[in-house]
């Protein structure tokens, strides 16, 4: 049960990030690109301002999986840095935090650019 | 066809597509992939990972996943189904890495596949990393006075 609701909150809230973004592509000039920038960089802000914990404990991977997720993984690497390292943790908190879901991004694809051929290109 | 109708005409085409069925499809889409998401932190959960672990645990298989539709050519055909929904969630982050990754190949492995790789993932590290760099100096200076 306790299942079920945590995957309802996820399923609603993820949901909607989604939805926002697509009524940007709609109603904007927002190429995909720009909006994983502002998702990404609006992830960073909410973590800062206290927002993303408690929303991450709200909706659990409603909050993580979108790029929202991956500022406020950022955010949170850089707060927990800083606390340790001073100002030094500002540079290193924010890419070691997110340094797993980047490594896999970039092997992963290094990888598939390897064994997979592009389709060819109707000239 | 004179040139008033054409004008109208063309106007009439290039009228987006509609939005509420978009957004439904984004909503239900992204939805699913956050639920598996959950379903997954859960599961790395009861197999006794720390919650962090789990996270990126989560995070990295549905990277995989991302990184292997799109390499055997899947990936788009849901894309143009879910738009914002498979965008937001991390599996756009990856398919915007893998993607140019493929489509570079032919132009060598450095310049070709090493530099095109980040296309979009550029931009996203390095916005991540300056607002994160950012937040981390004011963080820094407020704590300084708390």
């Amino acid at each position: 049960m306790e299942l079920l609701l945590s995957c309802v909150r996820a399923f609603v809230v993820g949901g909607l990030f989604c939805v926002i973004a697509q009524l940007l592509i709609d109603y904007t000039k927002l190429t995909p690109a720009r909006i994983l920038v502002i998702y990404v960089s609006f992830g960073v802000f909410l973590g800062a301002v206290g927002a993303f914990a408690p929303l991450k404990e709200f909706a659990g991977a409603g909050a993580t999986v979108p790029l929202v997720g991956f500022g406020g993984t950022v955010a949170k690497g850089v707060r927990e840095a800083v606390d340790k390292q001073g100002l030094l943790g500002a540079l290193t908190g924010g890419l070691s935090a997110a340094a797993g879901g980047t490594a896999a991004a970039l092997c992963f694809g290094y990888l598939f650019a390897l064994i997979c051929n592009g389709k060819p290109k109707n000239l | 066809m004179d040139k008033e109708e054409y004008k109208e005409l063309v106007k009439r085409r290039e009228r987006r597509s509609p939005s509420p069925k978009n957004c439904l499809r984004a909503f239900w889409t992204g939805g699913l992939i956050c639920v598996i998401g959950q379903l997954l932190t859960e599961l790395f959960l009861t197999l006794g990972m720390s919650e962090k672990s789990a996270s990126t645990t989560t995070t990295v298989a549905l990277i995989f996943a991302a990184a292997l539709l799109t390499g055997i050519g899947i990936f788009d055909r849901i894309a143009r189904y879910a738009g914002a929904g498979t965008l937001v969630p991390v599996t756009g982050f990856a398919n915007s890495v893998v993607s140019p990754a493929i489509d570079t190949k032919s132009e060598g492995l450095i310049l070709g596949v090493g530099a095109k790789i980040f296309t979009v993932a550029g931009p996203v590290l390095l916005y991540a990393t300056l607002s994160g760099a950012v937040y981390g100096v004011i963080y820094y200076i407020v704590s300084l006075f708390l």
